[in-house]
């Protein structure tokens, strides 16, 4: 019987048998993993065809995630939006809080089935890795997160919430000492722990078969919110939005629409400062192809190919790669990519607040800046599908500071004009 | 001007020749300068070691420990350039006769272009280059050019390398295979993993004619002639490059890796004679 919530992409369907969409992706990975990754394509090849493996993550996205999400219409945020019909994909009422669990625990499942006892992942923002301890603690694996310094500064909570759930939490302090940093040290860890070590990527980035594996795991989103949608209006959006870093939220959103060529597929990536100030991460913007942490897409770099330190004020998408199945959609034209700044992502984020009584996450605020945008564009017959792939809570401190909403925080609340104008916007 | 893949050959030819295993020296280029990386490299050869491998510094090194790292660091801070590490190997060559290779990551020699890459190398006198994050299955490219080039294709080989991956690898490498004496990162080990012995061994199982060099974690004499015992050649990066790092300046620096140079040169000529 075919399982309800774990649905894999169907056979015959992108990548090719080597992991490449198109001229992206492949296996760029030192010779010491080669063992290793191809172990995790082969169980995961065998766990998709084994109905127990689909029966024990049905049941556990069921009863355990609390799947299906639901697809909230959000009217008050929408007559921002130029009048368009906006529905929001509600991962973020997942257990743990964004869509993340969705990839975990269906990793977390294959870790088992390989035998092995511990598990490590990198994070940005801190949700993979939350969602990675969640499981780990859930199964009994030993779990070791990696995540910049800089990023455990911005998320604390998050990184309180990994220790509360027994993870060991690895400050790196090398590089850009963000999400790419995290990266590289995860897989040094990889390199010298592999026999007993799974490394539960996070995103649909990384070497094959990571970024068609975690895609299937997120697949259920899109699936989903189509038939959703279906019900409710009866018919497609013209727009399904979702923002990227790594791209996983987008993928998993963007998948079960990929033949419905009427659905514009529409990724919203930090455009920070703006691109022009060069403190931003929109890597299919203003990125080149190259290779980072194992596969060939787009990167952020300079003309030597070193890679460029990225920025945004979400450290969930402060990334100078994309997974590159996103490069493929791009380059074929199916997908459409935009960037997005810090401010208009904040906008947007007290906007819905304030609208609808959902505080988002600052990542999934890039969609909902996006989604104003295209909105506005469509105008009032739109309809559109914006992934809301986290809630805010990690994100408070941040927010707070920018918005000056500490009572304490002399010096933000003295910037009223700035405020001021936010709140106009606002409205 | 054809790449130095023979010189490579006829360097480790001639070690094994002497009845001893080659010593194979890793250092960055630009650290601590442009210069005076110029001058580390020539210090090392003419100290005793056979062969050199220049690292072109990466932003991203995920086969690095944080010896490496920290020079790679202070390297691209300082600004260096491919055509720095061209030149880095262009005087090291030109001053010492010796085999000179590049080791780096895939993605600053494919955003460069291979073609330009290769041309280049060769034309500096270059013997080839290793690529850890290029495996075998994605070096069709690589390979295509380095031989028009005349440059070796050093493929790196672990312990986790199943036996037909083995003869994969060493049918379509060049120059000599690198094996890495465990699993992990470079930097220096207290002692040499038995893995080592093992791995050499499965190597040289697939009948492959090339040498077997063994890296990862050797940082002294004894080590490196526990090393020669098994394997043709000794690769050693991290240590040279840390006692540059704790060195209080260039000069002491350069001192302090003749030094090393020479004892790991006594070493790889320590050991005992082999059978057969």
């Amino acid at each position: 019987m075919p399982s309800t919530f774990f649905i894999p992409d169907p056979e015959g369907q992108v990548p090719s048998p080597e992991g490449y969409f198109g001229a992206f992706g492949g296996k760029f990975i030192p010779e010491a993993l080669v063992a290793a990754v191809d172990e995790v394509a082969v169980e995961y090849d065998k766990a998709k065809q084994d109905p127990e493996f689909a029966r024990e993550l049905d049941d556990l996205l069921v009863n355990y995630t609390g799947r299906p999400s639901a697809l909230t219409e959000v009217p008050r945020f929408a007559e921002h939006a130029g009048g368009a019909r906006v529905f929001l994909k509600r991962e973020d009422l997942n257990h743990t809080g964004s869509h993340k669990i969705n990839n975990v625990l269906g990793q977390a499942l294959l870790t088992k089935r390989m035998g092995k006892t511990r598990v490590i992942a990198e994070t940005g923002a801190g949700q993979h890795g939350v969602a990675t301890a969640t499981a780990c603690a859930l199964f009994g694996l030993d779990c070791t997160i990696y995540m910049g310094e800089i990023d455990t500064r911005r998320q604390a909570l998050n990184v309180a919430r990994m220790r509360m759930l027994g993870a060991e939490v690895v400050a790196v302090k090398s590089g850009s000492r963000t999400l790419k940093d995290a990266i590289n040290e995860a897989f040094r860890d990889w390199v010298a722990n592999v026999d007993h070590t799974h490394y539960l990527f996070g995103t649909v980035a990384g070497p094959h078969p990571f970024p068609a594996m975690v895609r299937d795991f997120h697949r259920v989103i899109g699936v989903e919110a189509r038939r959703q949608l279906l019900e409710r209006t009866g018919r497609l959006p013209d727009a399904a939005i979702a923002c990227v870093g790594g791209g996983s939220n987008a993928i998993g959103l963007f998948h079960a629409f990929v033949p419905d060529t009427q659905v514009r597929l529409i990724g919203c990536e930090p455009a920070g400062h703006g691109i022009e100030t060069g403190e931003h991460a929109a890597t299919l913007s203003a990125g080149e192809p190259g290779i980072l942490h194992g596969s060939r897409s787009y990167v952020l770099q300079d003309d030597e190919g070193q890679i460029t330190e990225p920025y945004s004020i979400s450290a969930g998408l402060d990334y100078p790669g994309i997974g590159p199945e996103h490069a493929y959609l791009k380059d074929t034209g199916r997908g459409e990519y935009r960037a997005v700044t810090d401010d208009a992502a904040m906008q947007a984020l007290r906007l819905l607040s304030r609208t609808e009584g959902i505080i988002p996450a600052i990542e999934s605020a890039h969609a909902l800046a996006g989604a104003l945008e295209v909105g506005k564009e469509l105008g009032r017959d739109g309809l559109i599908v914006v992934n809301l792939s986290g809630r805010g809570d990690k994100d408070m401190d941040t927010a707070a500071r920018y918005f000056g909403l500490y009572d304490t925080d002399a010096e933000v609340a003295q910037d009223a004009s700035g405020t001021a104008e936010i709140e106009e916007d606002a409205k | 001007m054809s790449g130095n893949l023979q010189l490579l050959a006829d360097t480790l030819a001639a070690a094994r020749n002497e009845g001893r295993a080659a010593l194979i020296a890793y250092l960055p280029a630009g650290f601590p300068t442009v210069d005076g990386g110029i001058e580390a490299v020539k210090a090392v050869l003419d100290s005793g070691a056979d062969v050199v491998e220049v690292g072109l510094p990466h932003s991203d090194p995920v086969l690095d420990g944080p010896v490496i790292q920290t020079a790679d660091d202070i390297a691209l801070r300082g600004g260096v350039k491919i055509a720095d590490v061209m030149r880095t190997v262009r005087e090291a060559h030109a001053a010492t006769g010796k085999p000179v290779l590049v080791m780096t990551y895939w993605n600053p020699v494919d955003r460069y272009g291979v073609e330009r890459f290769t041309a280049e190398l060769a034309e500096a006198g270059g013997a080839g280059c290793i690529l850890p994050d290029l495996p075998v299955q994605e070096s069709a490219l690589w390979r295509e050019h380095a031989e028009k080039h005349n440059l070796a294709t050093v493929f790196v080989v672990a312990p986790s390398s199943k036996d037909a991956r083995l003869a994969e690898i060493t049918a379509a490498g060049s120059g000599f295979v690198y094996a890495a004496s465990l699993m992990g990162v470079t930097g220096t080990r207290e002692s040499v993993s038995s893995q080592a012995e093992d791995l050499v061994r499965r190597t040289r199982a697939t009948g492959t004619g090339l040498p077997v060099c063994v890296g990862l974690g050797v940082s002294n004499a004894a080590q490196a002639a526990e090393v020669a015992g098994f394997a043709d050649g000794v690769i050693v990066g991290s240590a040279f490059v840390k006692r540059m790092l704790d060195a209080p300046d260039e000069a002491a620096g350069l001192a302090a890796v003749r030094e090393l140079a020479a004892d790991l040169a006594e070493g790889v000529r320590g050991r005992a004679p082999q059978a057969g």
